[in-house]
């Protein structure tokens, strides 16, 4: 199994490689690289440096760091970190900082992992393009022209670009997929559940999942089984261990029923869809039996998510009221006050999405939207339950389109939401997913294959995804 | 119960809401302490600050207790879900309150009060409790302020909000209704039920109808911190709203805020729009599904009720209560302190005396009550029954006891009580005999009410040391005496 | 799973500038002309497009409001460290007293 991150914890481990050599490899290549990217918004250098020593010693003492150990890792800005600072791009947030590490960045610390930096994100995870950051675009390393896909496009531009083998992000209805299509890495969405979300600040509770970012699927693996399990601070958190992954990726789609799903298909542009067939074919010639199957549900998909999402948001989002931390903006009373914050902190799309949910949830509306749209989620999984009835796993594309330009589609909301159209059935289904790159257009972009497994399923998931990796071919326009 | 008090034709309909603080160690979804009068903001972490990225998980205990009252209240314990009540307010963190909304835990319950009417329950659910906030400068109230400061020491402790059905009919049987369902949680360890500190916060739904007519139109009257308020408020509004409707207005549906010092309850007018809480799941918690076995085990865990236990008391006593024992009886159980009167009896105390002495005198010190011992209180109770004490010294001695313990003997030897010898005690009889002549002859001729004067005057005269029994006997005796 | 042509779907009356002021009210947010007249479009366009569930046949189907059907989630009643006070407050936007400063409040708890 290759990945960057597995050689790399392996050298350091063995002592053949210094922590502090892997770390100050990371800092080099943000320096130079990410002035004209923008992935971090915040560059731990010092803490990270300290950390790798410290680690260095762990491996001189004759013990053993971790799994992770000496790995960089770039976080997504919307996970707590203590006392650095995590604002999730909003102006909201600007210079808050968290008392207290989410329980991913725990587990990531305590297997040897060092935080290297926060990742630009579209505010509060809302976007599919990171052009919606208080702190301004990331580009896609392919062609800084384009977005990297969003919401967690730090972190996917941050692993395209070689400054960090691994990262985490936030798939709320796509998050972390979309971005590691559009870059070209690898970028996986657990069962929900599976990862706690116990520091996460919350887009829509019963979608987020947190989940990896690398350059190739054995490395996801590996930060998956690191970062998941049971915590109990997380009420939806399964009490089960990690899923075992690791071993899965190598091993192979002998036999296994894979779904070709139409409508993740059909709706893409020529060159996604052309690519996606031909990933149906590699998994076929490595002895997987594929078919297609429709799963005429998943159009409905992303009306359900539009209401789910944003209805959610808009009370998850109501604690930012400038009163115990973040954004205050004066006014003589306390409303005024929440009002003159709000407005002056949150983007655009973050008020639109506010507003959205705020309707869909307000009496004489509840049942019409956001009822209709939980049973539209049971119709969703149910369409997953049928085709799982047939199939060990389902395939398509991961995005409709490779990367679009910067300000392509910032007026139009409808067409951004539109990208998260194949994306989003797994998140209402509560399913794991991941994106693995295959090939790209004509224009050396790069296209991802979508795998999906039921709840649960992250062996087989990966063993299809180890599968469509080996059997990638290498891209037009060469690398990033 | 009829007394309402109100206008000939009259009728008052209302139903309460009780929230209780639950006597749990920590909060409903966080493990800070549940305590009442910390530094402020000393008992908070990210949960019950609603810091971003914190997710509630809910407490077991807290989960019990609502289910003891739930038992308690004879109500359907069933599969339950939370919601969020949106609105934005600056005690509260997260600017919803986690509450239990179209399916709470208990539903469709009762309360027998003791006069054996019934107040039917229609939901007691669980939420979480609000910060506090304190009013500064200006006139010191609310709106007047020149700003306020928060406090979220109290923000997350567990609450179960009790609602009653609206069958109450006065405003003494409110009171009653009040006072029964506090007896009840104390009982069940659900709350410490104290209505000074806010673990017990009651709201009042009032409204009025002449006799046979349909319901009137309600006003919530809010900020009712004790059972005397209670009743001053619901008795003002009803007359306000007869007055209202006699002069021809109409009663404008509202919430009323009741006004301690003048007397009276005040609109608060808000000029907010109505109320829109969108109320949706809360998806970061899953659902609570109590099965029937964790309910057997939860209402085997709950000792016997008030009522049952008021009916313990009857029993001891033996024949009809007397309306002062009644009362006596209500505030035993009311207070947890029956086990102390069935502990004495059941070590040979007389049950009238055991009963009388714990309902005042330990009562009045039921901080020490726990430390009282049973054997000793028992056997203080046989010394005045025997007439070893007299009553005062036997109050005096049983504050011994309860302030330090010890042996009620030695206790009294210690305060120089021991009984008067015979002679001593006819000495100061034939004193008082001679200072108070004419009373003497009345009671010699057969008139009884002179008999407290003058077993009094022998107290007073023997600083108390005296007996009543043999006081009553040796003036007896020279009665006899005196006829022949 | 078809378009309920037997019945009229439970379709809300469109969104208009009035419904947007009254949800940004709610949401605590105040819009300029400008953008009350930008978000009614763009919210009327999500919503048009959101209707095309109104359509669906879902009556019986269970609302699903979790992925997981997990119950009784508990944690014993056992205390846990307290944050300290003087971190939470040095977040504060105003702090006095050891709490939370916040302008005069108008009105009543709701």
């Amino acid at each position: 199994m290759n990945g960057a991150a597995i050689a790399l914890a392996a050298a350091v481990r063995s002592g053949t490689r210094s922590a502090r050599e892997s770390v100050e490899e990371s800092l080099q290549k943000i320096a130079t690289g990410d002035h004209e990217i923008h992935a971090f918004l915040e560059v731990l250098a010092d803490q990270a440096l300290e950390r790798a020593d410290e680690i260095d010693r762990v491996v001189a003492s004759g013990s053993d760091p971790g799994p992770l150990a000496g790995v960089p890792v770039a976080l997504k800005d919307n996970l707590c970190t203590t006392g650095i600072p995590t604002t999730c791009s909003s102006k909201i947030l600007e210079g808050w900082r968290p008392p207290y590490d989410a329980t991913v960045v725990e587990r990531l610390r305590a297997a040897g992992a060092i935080p290297i930096g926060k990742t630009n994100m579209d505010e509060f995870a809302m976007g599919s393009s990171t052009e919606n950051s208080c702190s301004g675009p990331t580009r896609n390393p392919h062609d800084h022209d384009r977005v990297p896909g969003g919401s967690s496009g730090g972190s996917a531009a941050a692993v395209a670009a070689g400054f960090v083998p691994v990262a985490l992000g936030s798939d709320t209805g796509g998050s972390i997929r979309q971005p590691a299509a559009l870059c070209g890495v690898v970028g996986m969405k657990p069962t929900y559940g599976v990862v706690s979300r116990y520091g996460l600040i919350a887009f829509a509770s019963s979608l987020d999942q947190i989940g990896p970012l690398s350059a190739t699927v054995g490395d996801a693996a590996l930060m998956l089984e690191v970062i998941g399990g049971h915590d109990r601070r997380d009420s939806t958190s399964l009490d089960a261990p990690a899923p075992d992954v690791l071993s899965a990726v190598d091993a192979g789609v002998e036999g296994k029923r894979i779904g070709l799903v139409t409508e993740l298909v059909e709706d893409t542009a020529p060159e996604v869809a052309a690519r996606v067939r031909e990933a149906a074919e590699a998994l076929e010639s490595a002895g997987a039996l594929v078919e297609e199957i429709s799963i005429p549900q998943f159009r409905y998909g992303l009306a359900a998510y539009y209401l789910i999402a944003p209805a959610e948001a808009s009370s998850n989002l109501a604690r930012f009221d400038g009163v115990r931390f973040g954004l205050r903006v004066d006014a003589p009373d306390v409303a005024a006050m929440n009002v003159a914050t709000r407005t002056a902190g949150f983007g655009a799309e973050v008020k639109r999405r506010i507003m959205l949910g705020t309707y869909a949830l307000s009496a004489g509306y509840y049942d019409a939207y956001y009822a209709k749209a939980q049973r539209v989620r049971t119709l969703v999984a149910d369409g997953f339950a049928h085709a799982y009835l047939r199939f060990d796993a389902l395939l398509g594309a991961t995005t409709p389109t490779t990367a679009f330009g910067i300000g392509d589609r910032t007026e139009d909301p409808l067409a951004m939401y539109l990208s998260d159209s194949c994306t989003v059935p797994a998140n209402l289904a509560g399913h794991p997913a991941i994106s693995v790159p295959f090939g790209g257009d004509e224009m050396g972009l790069p296209v991802g294959v979508q795998v999906m497994a039921p709840a649960l399923g992250e062996p087989t998931l990966f063993a299809v995804a180890g599968a469509v990796e080996r059997a990638a071919p290498a891209r037009a326009g060469g690398t990033a | 119960m009829t007394d309402t008090g109100l206008a000939q034709g009259w009728e008052m309909v209302i139903g309460l809401e009780v929230h209780c603080e639950l006597a749990t160690r920590t909060k409903l979804f966080c493990g800070c302490p549940n305590a009442f009068g910390d530094e402020p903001n000393t008992n908070v972490c990210p949960v019950c600050l609603g810091l971003p990225g914190s997710l509630p998980v809910l407490n077991r205990h807290a989960v019990e207790l609502a289910m003891r009252i739930g038992t308690a209240l004879h109500c359907e314990i069933r599969p339950s879900t939370f919601h969020r009540k949106n609105y934005f307010y600056p005690d509260m963190p997260k600017d919803f309150q986690i509450s239990q909304y179209d399916a709470p835990i208990n539903t469709g319950g009762r309360l027998e009060l003791p006069d054996g009417s019934t107040v039917g329950i229609e939901r007691a659910h669980l939420e979480e409790d609000t910060g506090k906030t304190t009013h500064i400068g200006g006139t010191g109230r609310i709106g007047g302020a020149d700003y306020a400061l928060v406090d979220y020491n109290r923000a997350g402790v567990p609450l179960v909000e009790i609602v009653s059905a609206p069958d109450v009919r006065s405003a003494a049987q409110a009171r009653a209704y009040a006072g029964e369902l506090r007896s009840i949680l104390i009982a069940t360890g659900a709350s410490d039920g104290r209505m000074e500190e806010g673990s017990m916060r009651v709201d009042a739904n009032v409204s009025v109808r002449r006799h046979g007519e349909p319901l009137g139109t309600r006003c919530e009257i809010k900020n009712l911190n004790s059972m005397r308020s209670l009743l001053r408020a619901i008795t003002f509004e009803a007359d306000r709203q007869v007055a209202q409707l006699e002069s021809g207005e109409r009663i404008v549906q509202e919430t009323r805020h009741w006004d301690e010092g003048e007397g009276r309850t005040l609109s608060m007018r808000s000029k907010e729009e109505a109320n829109d809480y969108r109320y949706f799941p809360e998806p970061d918690l899953v659902a609570l599904v109590p099965d029937s076995r964790w309910q057997a085990d939860v209402a085997a865990s709950l000792g016997p009720l008030p009522a049952a236990r008021r009916a313990i008391l009857v029993g001891l006593l033996g024949g009809e209560p007397s309306p002062a024992q009644i009362d006596q009886i209500r505030s035993v159980v009311a207070s947890d302190l029956d086990a102390i009167v069935t502990s004495a009896c059941e070590l040979g105390a007389p049950p009238a005396l055991a009963l009388a002495r714990t309902a005042n005198e330990v009562a009045a010190n039921a901080d020490r009550a726990a430390s009282l011992d049973a054997g000793s209180f028992a056997k203080l109770l046989a010394l005045e029954s025997g007439g070893e004490l007299s009553a005062t010294q036997a109050k005096e001695v049983l504050a011994g006891l309860l302030a330090n313990g010890g042996d009620p003997a030695e206790i009294a030897k210690t305060l120089g009580f021991e009984s008067m010898r015979a002679d001593d005690l006819a000495a100061v009889v034939a004193g008082v005999i001679d200072a108070h002549p004419g009373e003497w002859e009345k009671f010699a001729d057969g008139d009884p009410k002179v008999a407290g004067f003058l077993t009094g005057q022998v107290m007073k005269a023997s600083g108390g040391k005296a007996n009543g029994k043999a006081v009553a006997a040796e003036l007896a005796r020279l009665r006899s005496g005196a006829g022949t | 799973m078809s378009g309920g042509d037997a019945r009229p779907p439970s379709k809300p009356p469109a969104i208009g500038p009035e419904q947007v002021a009254h949800v940004a009210r709610l949401a605590r947010l105040e819009l300029s002309d400008d953008e009350l007249t930008r978000f009614t479009g763009q919210l009327a366009a999500a919503l048009a497009y959101a209707a095309e569930i109104g359509e669906l046949e879902v009556g019986d189907l269970e609302p699903m409001a979790h992925p997981l059907p997990l119950q009784n989630v508990l944690r014993d009643d056992e205390p846990e460290p307290t944050l300290d006070r003087d971190t939470v407050l040095a977040e504060a936007p105003a702090a006095e007293d050891h709490r939370f400063r916040v302008p005069r409040i108008l009105g009543d708890e709701p």
